[in-house]
């Protein structure tokens, strides 16, 4: 029996997700008393798969096989089923981001296992297996039981941290082959967005709404966002309006976030708004409206025009990074 | 070509959640049900297509896993222009048993394209459409933001993390859908009410399945401490806090 958590990589490279993922499969594996595997699929070299290990797994089962390249969810589910069965896997552990919302599903009916999405805490007890996961887009948990015998987890990015520990992983090859009948999906094109810090992986997020006036007005804004480290975001009218591109629209219909700081400016704070960021570990809002209900959902507030207050902020950073 | 929409019933979005019966239940006095948002832009997007004749898309159906109950939503999205609906006659206990009936409905009925949203608003759990591609055995793809028919041939635009993908799958196939599918729901016309009224909707009893997962309970996410207000004029020291405070800068 053992934990098997599905670690992707980008571009041969695992991210602070790849790692809270270990982290926390390691945090189940602790309560079943066994051990957690890790499941590569590309061409990630030993040096890369061993910091797996770092945070938990004690065996790494790397998958390279050129038929692999895209991501078609039929096949890599079949893939990381065949592991699972293999090595007895009784919990099955991915991220909640796109890769793993594609291959989850299918995986779960492949093995009959039950599946616990958007977990972002340990479970609450293994007998039953027990979880708490998001439900009503952040505005509740819904304590689940898993009655099959497989379960599988998705965890919400950002939401339970790394823990390191004193481990060496061992790595081993796998021959497991993908059911080329079952690679149907043909890629024509691919646009990267290559440079930026990416929305989902930013531990700090500046974010503008309406409250912004123009998209002419954005300069402080991203130039925060820069000097923090961040990424930037916004809400759905702006992104509606072509102020700002799609990717950045945050919200119960546009990306959920959880980074450590999420600065929301002129950001008015509707429910559908809040879903995708209310998770966030600290939430600061800037608004004209004293009553505005970001407020509500804030701990650090200034009532302010955004025009007038965005600049000292920007300089205030400044100032802390000579 | 055959679209499927399935779509689901849920709170309006705006609504503030309370559980009863110790936690147990939601507390459904005053709430306003709706199609699931992203099930909306599918529906739309289905519909859109139909509209042009070039895409070869005849007929658009949606089918819904749910009691009497939820028939406003189903009439609604015949008033928005499907041309059949389904219901399945259970509650939709679980994302595997709701796939698992929805995949027995498109075994009996064929159609070319199934779309579904790529969560539903109330539990979340993006998986009933990749669960029903993996009933049926037939792919899908994921996070799709723009979809248009070419030679018969579904052409998606699928979002990864750090980008998008364009890509094709052979039908039938299964797309799961989400933000930028279609700019704006679509509103029922006066005619599609009047229309929407005397379709029928044809009622398929479940086929046996149990659940793999059942919710016991329900909690609130713990509230947070009431907002600190720093006096605009002094926003430097906003960024004092966050650093030495906070620590988060
Ligand atoms: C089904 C559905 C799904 C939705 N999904 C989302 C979603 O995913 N994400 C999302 O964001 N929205 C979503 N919405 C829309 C949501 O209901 C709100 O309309 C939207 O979030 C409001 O955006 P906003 O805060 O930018 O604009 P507004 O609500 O117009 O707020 C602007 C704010 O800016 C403040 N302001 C004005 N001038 C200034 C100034 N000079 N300086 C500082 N502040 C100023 C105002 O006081 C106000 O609070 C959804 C709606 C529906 C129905």
């Amino acid at each position: 029996m053992s934990v098997l958590v599905f670690t992707e990589n980008w571009d041969r490279k695992f991210k602070k997700l790849s790692f809270e993922l270990v982290s926390y499969a390691r945090g189940v594996a602790d309560l079943l008393n066994t051990s957690v595997l890790a499941l590569s699929v590309g061409p990630v070299e030993d040096s890369e798969l061993m910091k797996l290990g770092q945070y938990g797994a004690s065996r790494i089962i790397s998958i390279d096989r050129p038929e692999l390249k895209n991501l078609d969810n039929q096949a890599w589910a079949g893939v990381i089923a065949a592991v699972a069965l293999k090595e007895d896997a009784r919990v099955l552990i991915l991220s909640n981001n796109n890769t793993g919302k594609a291959i989850a599903p299918r995986l779960s009916v492949k093995l009959k296992a039950g599946v616990g999405a958007g977990v972002s805490s340990l479970p609450v007890s293994t007998e039953p297996f027990t979880v708490n996961k998001r439900a009503f887009s952040g505005n509740a948990l819904a304590q689940t039981v898993i009655r099959s015998e497989m379960k599988i987890l998705t965890l919400l990015q950002n939401s339970y941290g790394l823990c390191e520990t004193e481990n060496r992983a061992v790595i081993e090859k796998s021959d497991v082959q993908a059911d080329t009948g079952f690679l149907k999906t043909e890629v024509l094109d691919v646009q990267k967005q290559t440079g930026k810090i990416l929305l989902t992986d930013a531990d700090i997020v500046v974010s503008g709404g309406r409250g912004m006036k123009s998209p002419d007005n954005w300069g402080p804004l991203v130039e925060l966002a820069t000097l923090l480290g961040g990424a930037t975001a916004c809400s759905r009218p702006v992104s509606d309006e072509g102020w700002r591109p799609h990717e950045e629209h945050t919200g119960q219909t546009g990306k959920i976030i959880s980074p450590n700081l999420y600065i929301a400016v002129g950001i008015s704070g509707a429910t559908q708004h809040l879903a995708g960021v209310s998770s966030s570990k600290y939430i600061v809002a800037i608004n004209t409206d004293k009553d505005a209900p970001i407020f509500e959902a804030a701990q650090y507030g200034i009532v302010g025009d955004a025009a007038k207050v965005l600049p000292k902020l920007v300089e205030a950073v400044r100032e802390i990074k000579k | 070509m055959k679209i499927l929409v399935c779509i689901s019933n849920v709170p309006d979005t705006t609504t503030k959640v309370k559980f009863t019966e110790g936690n147990k239940s939601l507390d459904t006095a005053g709430i306003q049900w709706v199609i699931n948002p992203w099930d909306e832009l599918s529906l739309t997007r289905a519909l859109e297509l139909k509209d042009n004749p070039a895409s070869g898309v005849k007929s658009v159906t949606v089918a819904h896993v749910g009691t009497a109950a939820s028939e406003p939503t189903i009439r609604k999205a015949l008033a928005i222009g499907a041309d059949e609906a389904i219901r399945v006659n259970a509650g939709a206990a679980d994302a595997w048993y709701t796939a698992f009936q929805l995949a027995e409905v498109i075994r009996k009925e064929q159609f070319d394209l199934v779309l579904c949203g790529i969560e539903s608003s109330d539990y979340n759990g993006s998986l009933v459409g990749g669960m029903i591609a993996e009933f049926l055995g037939i792919p899908n793809v994921s996070a799709v933001s723009s979809l248009n028919i070419e030679n018969g041939k579904p052409v998606m635009v699928r979002e990864i993390d750090g980008g998008k993908e364009t890509v094709t799958v052979p039908v039938p196939c299964l797309a799961v859908v989400q933000k930028g599918i279609a700019k704006e729901p679509r509103i029922a016309s006066m005619r599609g009410i009047m229309t929407a009224r005397t379709k029928q909707i044809k009622i398929y009893e479940p086929a046996p399945a149990e659940p793999l997962t059942e919710v016991v309970s329900f909690s609130k996410p713990a509230p947070r401490a009431a907002c600190r207000f720093i006096d605009p004029e002094n926003a430097a020291e906003l960024i004092s806090i966050l650093q030495n405070e906070a620590k988060v800068i």
